[in-house]
């Protein structure tokens, strides 16, 4: 028989009226290689069906399941209970979102705006001609470029930074990530000044204040604290 | 007139942003690179009294350019002090911006911060917050120093730490500065990519145990000096005002006061070196011949 541990949750839905923000406690036995995706179900299935939570592909790989554990921000599928020594997890919502209910917070929304900010798709004036082979990149920018593109837009950099809770117009590291992304990648034809015109101010890349909560927290291992300081070198340099 | 039009949208008349933004984050960050290498070195001249008297004496000479005026000019240091004066308040204007502007900030930042114990967050709101405390610290400071450059000196700025009841001040001061700069150098590291390599992780951790170190290093350095000031300052309590004579300037007093005295020694008749003695010392018997 595993130990027991004990989920503390905050409950609270901010549509309701009558509802109050609470911590609710749940106990229950631990399974080999638990996760919290694990757990949660658990207690969604036999102790309360009404905490919200939110998951999809259960693998660290849809970025749905962002939470703070013990005040942390983590994919709740990929962290382990057996983890936490004491057996005790307090789980709360992701700040700088908007809250849903309970643990589920609506990070689409505010991805898709910063999408719409930084422009997040390739600004090129070449028109493919699908009847001759696409030019050839170099395998090393071509890794390097993907190697940003592995963001999963999980949201966990912009709930571990405190200048994005502070100030809630900052654009966060994904954006900043995403703009290095188009910088680095030779489809797009986006100059700095460009970029400039799109983080140059203390929304965006000079808002920054280096507390690298971003770069620590970060599930995918994002080199963040090299692209933003990347960013900024080139965008001061601009006359 | 584009200035009007600018400040009022908040772009130019071109429809581009502003590159205002770009500079004050470089000069933020070149101010404060300036000043914490200028605390490196200020605390090492400081620390000259730990060698002695004479060594932080001849420091403190050195400044006021004794090597191209005779006997120095205490002026030449408030004029240093007012550069770094305003170096600090192009600085201090400069950090403001990062500072929490409200209590909702405040409360934010705060709950995030104990709440996810993540330490560099941590030492940014020290940061900030030694930022904060020297607008006030430094500033008492620096007013001494840019009005009264002359009292610096052995004696003088123990006086200070002790008579004058400044030593809570620089001890507050002292443990401002080394936490606040010591962080700075290690965020502007960070920050701007210096130092980075092919690892960058490697690369932070091995800034962030330098950048204790310095800290260290430079508060057991600060704590030391300080206390040295405050032993002399004791010792020095009832002269309090009276200033330091090196000692090569007594043993060059001295030496001028016998030569004058024994320009008329008569070498053919007195034992040279007792009329000497017996001149300048008269309180002094000599037992038995031939001494």
């Amino acid at each position: 028989m595993g130990r027991m541990i004990t989920i503390k949750a905050l409950k609270y839905n901010p549509n309701s009226k009558v509802s109050r923000a609470h911590f609710a406690e749940y106990q229950l036995e631990e399974t080999d290689g638990m996760t919290l995706f694990v757990a949660l179900s658990k207690i969604r299935e036999e102790l309360d069906h009404d905490l919200s939570f939110d998951f999809v592909c259960r693998a660290g790989i849809c970025g749905s399941c962002g939470m703070m554990v013990n005040g942390t921000p983590k994919l709740a599928c990929r962290t382990l209970t057996r983890d936490y020594e004491n057996g005790v997890i307090q789980l709360m919502p992701m700040p700088a979102f908007k809250l849903i209910k309970d643990l589920s917070v609506n990070t689409g929304e505010w991805m898709e705006g910063m999408s719409k900010r930084v422009e997040s798709w390739v600004h090129t004036n070449e028109v493919p001609d699908f009847t001759k082979l696409e030019k050839p990149i170099d395998p090393q920018v071509a890794e390097d470029t993907f190697e940003l593109d592995r963001c999963v837009e999980c949201g966990i950099c912009v709930a571990a930074c405190g200048t994005k809770l502070m100030r809630p117009d900052f654009v966060g590291a994904v954006g900043l990530n995403r703009v290095a992304r188009f910088r680095m990648d030779p489809h797009d034809n986006r100059t700095d000044e460009d970029f400039y015109e799109l983080i140059g101010d203390d929304d965006g890349i000079f808002g920054c204040m280096s507390l690298l909560a971003c770069e620590d927290n970060c599930p995918k291992h994002l080199p963040l604290q090299s692209k933003i300081a990347y960013m900024r070198r080139k965008l001061v340099a601009l006359r | 007139m584009s200035n009007l039009i600018e400040g009022f949208l908040g772009k130019s008349v071109e429809g581009k942003k502003s590159r205002i933004p770009a500079k004050l984050d470089y000069w933020q960050s070149a101010t404060g690179l300036f000043l914490a290498l200028f605390m490196w070195g200020h605390m090492f001249f400081v620390s000259s009294i730990l060698v002695s008297k004479d060594f932080m004496y001849s420091v403190t000479k050195m400044f006021e350019g004794v090597s191209f005026i005779d006997g120095g000019n205490p002026f030449i240091v408030s004029v240093a002090v007012a550069i770094v004066l305003t170096i600090i308040i192009i600085h201090a204007v400069l950090g403001m911006r990062k500072f929490p502007a409200n209590y909702r900030q405040y409360r934010a930042f705060r709950t995030h911060m104990k709440m996810m114990e993540h330490e560099d967050t941590t030492l940014w709101f020290i940061q900030a917050f030694t930022g904060f405390a020297m607008f006030f610290l430094a500033s008492a400071h620096l007013f001494i120093m840019l009005t009264k450059p002359e009292t610096i000196g052995p004696f003088g700025s123990a006086d200070r730490m002790i008579t004058d009841w400044m030593w809570p001040i620089y001890l507050l001061l002292l443990l401002a500065v080394e936490f606040h700069g010591s962080i700075g150098l290690y965020r502007l590291s960070v920050k701007w990519g210096w130092f980075e390599g092919s690892d960058a992780k490697v690369t932070r951790a091995n800034l962030k145990k330098v950048k204790w170190a310095i800290t260290a290093f430079f508060l057991i350095l600060g704590l030391t000096t300080l206390a040295a000031y405050m032993k002399i300052g004791l010792e020095h309590r009832d002269h309090a005002g009276q200033r330091f004579q090196p000692t090569a300037m007594i043993i060059q007093h001295a030496n001028s006061i016998i030569y004058s005295k024994n320009q008329n020694i008569d070498m053919n008749t007195e034992t040279p070196f007792r009329a000497l003695v017996a001149r300048n010392f008269s309180g002094i018997h000599f037992q038995g011949k031939g001494v």
